[in-house]
């Protein structure tokens, strides 16, 4: 038996995400975020996204690009202190923002990709972080229904993948990348190294191949990847 | 302050640095000091700050800065990160604040209408560490105090601050609200006060500088 060979051009890729999908992005900030995949997003130029991002990048990185596009109508993420344009654009009424606190993100995303429907907190009650969510009552505690996250598709930064789509991540660039490989019905990652099959061993794989549809190979990394100097 | 701020940490902690003024905090340990210092994007064992030019563009702690690791450092996924924070492991975090009450509210994450950065992982840290501590300057930029008896902007989590440490004083928050620990060098009671838009109990006559 030999597993299947998913390796696949990232025009062809990208094209199978239409106008109006819900989109997840790997990232914390420069490590982990998509760069490549998020500029043929750009250059074929869906419309109507909405993006699940932790952040929202910096001015001239990643995400920016899709704002400054105008791609982007709804953004779910926890911080976008850094992008000035984002913050601009939510005070202009130009985009809708939903904040969720960070962790919680990051759990709703692992349920849906567990295929679980929802999970439950008590992170957030007290604020308005709180407004219009279910609640419930556990062992006499209040508990907000923290409902879970899937999406159309996945775009993820791995360091390195097999051609059966087994990924690796490395240092702060794995963050929110191995759960939102999980959670998206077409995963398509982009590796820094693609490997043979048998290149990844077993007990080294991050993400199981299974989870993902398609990868990508990077043959050359953009100045995006490197180096921020503030 | 911040140098005062640095011996609320204590051997063993597991600590969190928020974004800002907290991380500096980490430049006046001594090399030596046995502390776990985590961040949200996924590292335990933070080791010193790197330049860009020695910077290893996968390794950032949650602001952004350039960090490294040390021996015996880990990484992990952001739910795994956030899993530390909420079932009780981290001993300490230490936060900024556009505004903290007297019942120990924090509000620290939105201004409607004119800066809304997110709480990112404020919430978690804010509602679950073991021990809240703010790090901030006594009045904002206006001048206006940043302590008061009730936050005006949205919350990041209610009842949640132990400590206050501005760069005129350090306060702790008990049951009846502010109480005045220190003094920072060349600052009077009065000034304290009249910086502070909420009572300030002030236990003793002789208030310890810092």
């Amino acid at each position: 038996m030999k597993l299947p060979d998913k390796t696949c051009k990232i025009e062809e890729a990208i094209a199978r995400i239409p106008d109006g999908a819900t989109i997840m992005v790997g990232g914390f900030g420069v490590p982990g975020t998509p760069f490549t995949l998020i500029q043929e997003l750009v250059r074929q130029g869906q419309r109507g996204l909405t993006i699940i991002k932790n952040d929202a990048n910096e001015r001239g990185l990643g995400i920016d690009h899709l704002l400054a596009s105008g791609q982007v109508a709804r953004l779910v993420t926890t911080h976008i202190g850094l992008n000035p344009r984002a913050i601009a654009m939510l005070n202009a009424g130009e985009l809708i923002v939903e904040f969720n606190a960070q962790g919680i993100l990051a759990e709703r995303v692992r349920a849906g990709g567990a295929g679980l429907k929802a999970i439950l907190t008590d992170i957030g009650l007290g604020t308005e972080l709180a407004q219009g969510k279910p609640q419930v009552e556990i062992d006499g505690q209040v508990a907000l229904v923290e409902t879970a996250l899937r999406a159309d598709a996945a775009l993820i930064h791995a360091d390195r993948s097999d051609v059966f789509g087994n990924l690796g991540y490395v240092a702060t660039a794995r963050n929110f990348n191995p759960l939102m490989a999980m959670a998206a019905d077409l995963v398509i990652a982009e590796a820094e190294t693609v490997l043979p099959l048998g290149g990844l061993p077993p007990d080294a794989v991050q993400t199981p191949g299974p989870f993902v549809d398609c990868v990508v190979g990077l043959p050359v990394l953009s100045e995006e990847y490197a180096v921020v100097r503030r | 302050m911040v140098a005062r701020a640095a011996r609320e940490i204590e051997p063993g902690m597991v600590v969190n640095l928020g974004i800002g003024l907290p991380t500096q905090v980490v430049d006046h340990l001594p090399e030596d000091f046995p502390v776990c210092l985590h961040t949200e994007n996924g590292l335990a064992g933070i080791g010193p700050t790197r330049s860009p030019e020695a910077a290893d563009r996968n390794l950032i702690d949650a602001g952004g800065a350039y960090v490294s690791t040390v021996p015996g450092s880990a990484f992990f996924d952001s739910a795994v990160s956030f899993a530390l924070v909420r079932s009780g492991r981290l001993d300490l975090t230490m936060l900024g604040a556009f505004e903290v009450a007297q019942t120990g509210d924090l509000a620290n994450w939105k201004i409607p209408g004119k800066f809304s950065p997110g709480a990112g992982g404020g919430i978690e840290l804010a509602q679950k560490a073991r021990r809240v501590v703010v790090l901030t300057s006594h009045t904002d930029r206006a001048g206006n105090p940043k302590l008061k008896e009730a936050c005006s902007l949205p919350l990041t989590a209610r009842g949640c601050v132990a400590r206050v440490f501005t760069d005129m004083a350090v306060i702790d928050l008990g049951r009846a609200g502010f109480i005045l620990r220190e003094l920072a060098e060349g600052v009077s009671l009065s000034e304290v006060a009249e910086a502070t838009a909420a009572p300030l109990a002030c236990p003793g006559a002789d208030v310890p500088r810092f």
